[in-house]
């Protein structure tokens, strides 16, 4: 039994770097430190892996020699004049950095998937700038945190005990002592009214409700303060100080009311997009005087009504914020390589996703060369798909068009997209089974490990890649 | 549109919220194909004043339809839904069944927010293979 310290967790945009791995017999047995997502990966991810190769026959999908379905990969881009190279952001820099030569070779898209996550907040800091920091500036310093439009406990479990609310930095203290004693008073409280509620033989155990607008306790100055802004009452929202509901669609309206309130403006109504303007002024009083503050915003802006401009009026506010305290604003990245995914497209091409080879350069153009424009649109003739899956994320429409395409799966599952291709290669997990470089959401660059082999015959993204392409070369006389 | 008023009788008139949840994540990890990725966004989260409105229960199920397709889902009480009129299904295959594909030039479609309708219904929930051979026939 072998014990791997220091691996870099390849689930989410939090890239934990502290996962200890107990491995027996080139298998892992458990996984120390890892949220509920990593242990699931590292700890079951051999349950459904696909080791076969597949190409379609007659309707079917047929078991053939991975040589074969690599040539036959090979000929389909070849032979497309517009192919669709889509996914990227589950697997190392190095990958990418191969796809981007691919599509460079067959002349067509390459999208990753923050193009249906956080594009449209690239979009908006390509716009008006960002105000960014490491992870680490701001485990020791923030002493305000905000999650807008963001649940870290389901998506990025680890990312306030490591990084915010829940981690002790060394300027700022952890707020769990808060969070203890609001869970046993909530306990009292629901034993009440259970009491209450059989006492008049009520249907249904009602709450007593918190008076809305109103900070309830003073908190110390070196225990950080924790405000979530969210349409729904997440699982986050219960450890926070301050939870402001917002009506779905309505996360402009109170970026901008808080703008205006920050600059010392009165508003003329009662309510923005549902909550009070008294909740608002608090909030607004409770960012000018933090030393350090820093929103972490998640899809609840990119994906709803406004996208971009929900992300352009955060990024304002943190600007506006920057000119009475310190403030910054940071997106909580999805997947453990999506702001790889970014930085590798930027540094090769230019662009940092959506970047379209037809015309012998690349070009970007979100909204044309996206790859569910593209889909909708019809205008693919081929598409490859690499650590993602289209089919269950994409709008039906989008999906249609891959359907209708020659399509190729690179990935280590049979997920519902490997289902529907004409050609399928099954892949080796990176971070278990592969190294490379993944970026943190944060943009800090660290190593994953190869921790155990993968099976006999199993290849890396990247040398499945690299073989792709040396074949399309030979076909095309390269 | 007034959203969490009766239209009719046992139609509901609803926003569609998708999002991420910890199931979800870890049933994905673990592979699409697995029983436990299935449970977690096969679902549709729902106030609990619109299950009464609608009557239905814990684990009954429902269907979903938006201008764009129509999915069955299993319900699923949820006291993080504090708002009548407002539901929510896990990122997947179901949840994608019912959305746009139009971007308006931004490259992202509307993915949360989505105005919706929900009905009660006997139908089986449909599995992934049954999702995409019925609909998506090749």
């Amino acid at each position: 039994m072998v014990v791997v310290s220091n691996v870099v967790c390849p689930v989410c945009g939090c890239c934990c770097d502290d996962i200890e791995l107990i491995v027996d017999n080139n298998r892992i047995i458990e996984a120390r430190n890892a949220c509920a997502m990593g242990a699931a990966k590292f700890e079951k991810y051999f349950l459904h892996r696909n080791t076969n190769a597949y190409i379609r026959e007659n309707g079917e999908l047929k078991r053939a020699p991975l040589h074969d379905a690599i040539r036959k990969s090979a000929e389909i881009l070849a032979e497309s004049s517009y192919p669709i190279l889509y996914g990227w952001s589950s697997t190392s820099c190095e990958a990418i950095k191969a796809g981007l030569e691919l599509a460079e070779e067959v002349g067509g898209i390459i999208d990753n998937t923050s193009t249906v996550c956080h594009g449209p907040s690239i979009l908006a800091a390509q716009d008006v700038g960002l105000v960014g920091a490491t992870l680490g500036q701001i485990r020791h310093r923030a002493d305000l945190i905000i999650y807008w439009g963001s649940n870290p406990w389901s998506a990025h479990p680890r990312h306030m005990e490591r990084y915010t609310a829940l981690s002790d930095g060394r300027f700022q203290r952890n707020i769990w002592r808060r969070v203890t004693a609001r869970i046993r008073a909530d306990s009292v409280k629901k034993k009440i009214a259970r009491i209450v509620s059989i006492f008049f033989k009520r249907g249904r155990k009602r709450l007593p409700q918190e008076a809305k607008g109103k900070i309830v306790e003073m908190f110390p100055d070196e225990e950080r303060k924790l405000i979530v802004v969210d349409v729904r009452k997440t699982r986050s929202a219960d450890l926070a100080d301050y939870f402001v509901q917002v009506e779905p669609g309505g996360d402009y309206d109170v970026l901008q009311a808080l703008r205006a309130l920050i600059r010392d403006e009165e508003l003329d109504v009662t309510e923005v997009a549902g909550v009070p303007v008294e909740t608002l002024e608090e909030i607004a009083d409770l960012m000018i005087n933090c030393k350090f503050g820093v929103i972490f915003f998640g899809l609840g802006l990119t994906m709803s009504k406004g996208k971009l401009r929900n992300v352009e009026a955060a990024i304002r506010l943190t600007q506006d914020l920057n000119m009475r305290t310190k403030f910054l604003i940071i997106p909580m990245r999805g997947h453990f390589n999506v702001t790889g995914a970014n930085t590798v497209f930027t540094w090769q091409t230019g662009y940092p996703y959506a970047v379209d080879f037809s015309h012998g350069y690349p070009r970007y153009n979100p909204g044309e060369t996206s790859a569910i424009d593209v889909l909708r649109r019809g205008d693919a003739d081929a598409a490859l798909v690499i650590a993602s899956d289209p089919v269950s994320n994409f709008p039906r429409k989008a999906v249609r068009h891959l359907m209708d395409i020659p399509l190729i799966v690179i990935d280590p599952h049979l997920s519902p997209t490997a289902l529907v291709a004409d050609v399928v290669i099954p892949s080796a997990f990176v971070g278990i089974e592969a190294e490379g470089t993944a970026y943190r959401m944060d943009h800090v660059p660290l190593p994953l490990k190869k921790v155990v082999e993968p099976p006999a015959g199993i290849l890396s993204d990247e040398e499945i890649l690299r073989r792709i392409l040396k074949e399309v070369r030979r076909l095309k006389g390269v | 549109m007034i959203h969490g008023k009766t239209e009719e009788k046992e139609r509901l008139r609803i926003i569609v919220l998708t999002g991420r949840t910890i199931d979800q994540g870890c049933g994905k990890e673990i592979g699409k194909a697995s029983k436990e990725y299935e449970e977690s966004v096969a679902i549709c989260e729902m106030n609990e004043e619109d299950m009464e409105k609608l009557k239905i229960r814990d684990g009954d199920r429902v269907r979903v339809t938006t201008k764009f397709g129509s999915v069955v889902l299993t319900v699923k009480k949820s006291r993080k839904i504090e708002s009548p009129g407002t539901a929510f299904i896990p990122y997947g295959l179901w949840a994608n069944f019912i959305t746009g594909s139009i971007t308006d030039g931004t490259g992202m479609p509307l993915l949360k927010g989505l105005p919706a309708e929900v009905e009660p219904t006997e139908e089986k929930v449909s599995s992934i293979r049954d999702l995409i051979q019925s609909c998506y026939i090749r």
